[in-house]
């Protein structure tokens, strides 16, 4: 008889579980990560500037603050982020099943993770292109020079895919070793397998500082692809969706308007002028619209910080990687950062 | 005289339920089908899940150019082929090492395990300490150790150690020269298949003399300058139809020639040292089932040692080491998705890892990763234990 009763018992644990799936995919993300009191945020594994503990163990890097500043827009503390390190294949899948709130993992917006896989990009928070690091005693100075090399990358990403594509249209040869974790893929170039390592700039210029000899590489000056690095988040929560795509906005408006972490307070007590006040929340209720409280944007700035301050920390000129702000520059400094007013 | 009846009075025809065989047939159908019921609900509802979060599903994918290249493919392709061909070739890079390390383990597990209970105390000493080391350090450490430890230290292309200016050896594997085979070679392929028929006939024919008079035939080294000698023959009477791809150092690396990637060789040979150290104890323990008696008495007739092992203590310890062997096998095969962590395509790396990264479409893609593991594992357990049931101890 005990036979039987288990069946039955494993039967109906299994319909009880079809029937939450069905359910699960209905819940509002806000509600979860309000009542959870914590965001859960997927993060690159270990990519200095853009996600990477430090010393003591504290991530650091522009995707970090991301979603530090989701945090600070939704539960009012930065600190309440939970990090999940993912590989690029296990990113896609995290968000898909909910594992994760949100990704912030150096990934490049495309049509087919927009429209195929059940994503949202929320945005770009840093607009990259992919190049070529080679040891300079190879003695090549342009990319065109790299018939019948061969190549570590990262399987499962653009890169692998721009990479064939850049070759193909160039005619040459070459000899892809593909791996898993970014760190094998720099291990793999260091130890010699290959003579090239492809990835984005960004990445070449934090990768080039794990290297044994960072003097010994240089980095090609062709970009060969355009890689808009940004947030996603599980499609079909149009709120979540719009309080991520949001946040950064806020980010960029507020460097756009000057308002930093140092003068925050200042600038909401006496705002020099009506965008500002809208954004800080004296005027309108721009946060109420979205579910949250109308200091959103105030918290973001004073607790995380706005784009420019965060750029320069992580990647910029108060960071090793130094890398110059280029076509991340805001719009009206030449750059293409570029977010929608607050009104 | 009354005898008390031996047989079970047939019973009458009571109510089906009370018929134990309906009922046992009943529960089954009943739970069978509300299985079904259960797997077409999860079905069904992880569809329109799939469906309400956007995400593609079918397996039209595979149809699809996969658009990224592949570091070893044992067939033809490129980046524009379709993520169908993209599946077989890492099928292919998974077979290819999971066969060269089953053979290359059983090999060295049967010569360590024989070498442990060898009288030679160093012998016996040495064959202990790898068992003991290769057995208890974690396979991955292991494939990461041979991968990048030993990578480190290889020469760049340019200062490649080489053998006769054929075979080069460098940070990027081993390069040597590759056949090409013109179409007269097929003489050749066909002598060394006659070769192997002749020499299966002449074991069988071997052992029946030899149960008929007791002379035994020399049938191995017969067979072995038949395989051997017969093709060789054959190559220079279809006047040598086979040229070599030599390996030219030009630009960045050697061109022309075969390339044995160094993720091949650095996980064939982790896959194969440590499988070998269980097996090696496999045998060992198989070699202690058989009674000591046996090896005395074959002392007794004054047989070799070899001869002794190979035709008296081996065959009966073959029936406590095959099942277990199977199980390494599955273990070996299972365990060569690890090349992942070393850039080996194999079918984890480039199509459960890769086109699902592309695709993003996990559910088909797991399903049909699953099922190729699941069939090979049936597939070598089914061979082996029709091996098993061959080589079982038979009553005569």
């Amino acid at each position: 008889m005990g036979t039987y009763k288990s069946a039955l018992m494993a039967l109906a644990a299994g319909t009880t579980l079809a029937f939450t799936l069905t359910h699960a995919a209905q819940a509002a993300t806000l509600d979860d990560v309000k009542s959870r009191g914590q965001l859960r945020c997927g993060v690159s594994d270990g990519l200095p500037g853009f996600s990477n503990p430090d010393a003591n163990g504290k991530w650091q890097g522009i995707d970090v603050e991301t979603c530090r500043a989701v945090a600070a827009a939704v539960l009012d503390d930065p600190g309440k982020v939970a990090f999940s390190p993912l590989t690029a294949k296990e990113r896609f899948t995290a968000v898909q099943s909910g594992e994760v709130d949100m990704l912030s993992r150096n990934t490049t917006w495309t049509a087919s993770r927009d429209n195929s896989m059940g994503l949202n990009f929320t945005g770009v928070n840093f607009y990259d292109g992919q190049g070529f690091m080679i040891r300079k005693d190879l003695g090549i100075n342009s990319a065109k020079e790299l018939d019948g090399a061969s190549v570590c990358v990262n399987s499962g990403t653009t890169t692998e895919l721009n990479l064939a594509d850049y070759f193909r249209a160039n005619n040459m040869q070459y000899q892809a070793v593909s791996f898993d974790e970014m760190n094998q893929t720099a291990a793999g170039f260091d130890s010699g397998r290959c003579d090239v390592l492809t990835s984005d700039s960004s990445q070449l210029a934090a990768l080039r500082l794990q290297l044994s000899d960072p003097d010994s590489v240089k980095i090609l000056p062709e970009r060969i692809s355009k890689e808009p690095l940004g947030p996603v988040v599980r499609q079909g929560d149009d709120q979540w969706f719009d309080i991520v795509k949001w946040t950064l906005f806020a980010m960029v408006n507020a460097e756009e308007l000057g308002v930093t972490s140092q003068n925050v307070d200042q600038m909401r007590d006496n705002p020099p002028n009506p965008n500002v006040a809208r954004l800080l929340g004296k005027d309108g209720n721009f946060g109420q619209q979205m579910g949250l409280t109308n200091d959103w944007a105030y918290n973001i700035v004073k607790k995380v910080g706005n784009y420019g301050e965060v750029y320069a920390k992580t990647v910029g000129a108060q960071s090793p990687l130094k890398i110059d702000r280029g076509i991340n520059a805001l719009w009206n400094q030449g750059g293409v950062m570029y977010a929608p007013p607050v009104r | 005289m009354l005898r008390p009846s031996t047989s079970i009075p047939r019973r009458g025809h009571g109510p089906l339920w009370r018929n134990p065989a309906v009922r046992a047939l009943a529960t089954q159908v009943i739970l069978l089908i509300a299985l079904v019921v259960v797997i077409g609900l999860l079905i069904h509802n992880t569809l329109i899940n799939l469906d309400a979060r956007g995400i593609n599903t079918g397996f039209d994918f595979l149809d699809r150019r996969a658009g990224f290249p592949i570091s070893q493919t044992l067939i033809q392709y490129t980046s524009d082929s379709t993520y169908g061909r993209t599946f077989v070739v890492g099928l292919l890079n998974t077979l290819l090492v999971s066969a060269l390390g089953i053979v290359a383990a059983t090999i060295i597990g049967f010569l360590v395990g024989i070498a442990r209970l060898s009288p030679n105390w160093l012998l016996a000493r040495l064959a202990a300490c790898y068992v003991e080391i290769f057995r208890n350090i974690p396979l991955l450490l292991q494939i990461l150790f041979w991968y990048f430890a030993v990578l480190r230290s290889l020469p760049s292309p340019r200062q490649s150690i080489s053998l006769f200016d054929a075979f080069f050896f460098n940070v990027r594997g081993l390069i040597m020269p590759a056949p090409d085979t013109q179409p007269a070679f097929v003489a050749v392929w066909g002598a060394l298949l006659a070769a192997i028929v002749a020499t299966v006939g002449l074991v069988v024919y071997g052992r029946r003399r030899q149960a008929a008079t007791g002379k035994a035939l020399p049938s191995g080294r017969i067979g072995m300058v038949l395989i051997i000698g017969l093709p060789i023959v054959v190559y220079f009477l279809a006047g040598r139809p086979l040229s070599w791809s030599m390996p030219e150092l030009g630009g960045f690396n050697f061109r022309g020639g075969m390339n044995v990637v160094p993720e091949l060789l650095a996980l064939w040979l982790a896959l194969s040292i440590y499988t070998a150290s269980f097996i090696a104890e496999i045998v060992r323990s198989g070699i202690q089932s058989v009674p000591g008696g046996q090896t005395e008495a074959a002392r007794s007739l004054s047989l070799p040692g070899g001869l002794t092992l190979r035709k008296i203590v081996l065959p009966q310890a073959m029936r406590v080491i095959i099942p277990q062997m199977t199980s390494q096998y599955l273990n070996l095969i299972k365990n060569s998705s690890l090349a992942t962590a070393i850039g080996y395509p194999d079918l984890v790396a480039v199509f459960a890892g890769t086109t699902l990264n592309q695709t993003g479409q996990s559910i088909e893609i797991i399903a049909m990763t699953m099922a190729v593991y699941l069939v090979i594992s049936l597939l070598i357990s089914l061979l082996m234990n029709i091996y098993n049931a061959r080589v079982a101890i038979r009553e005569r």
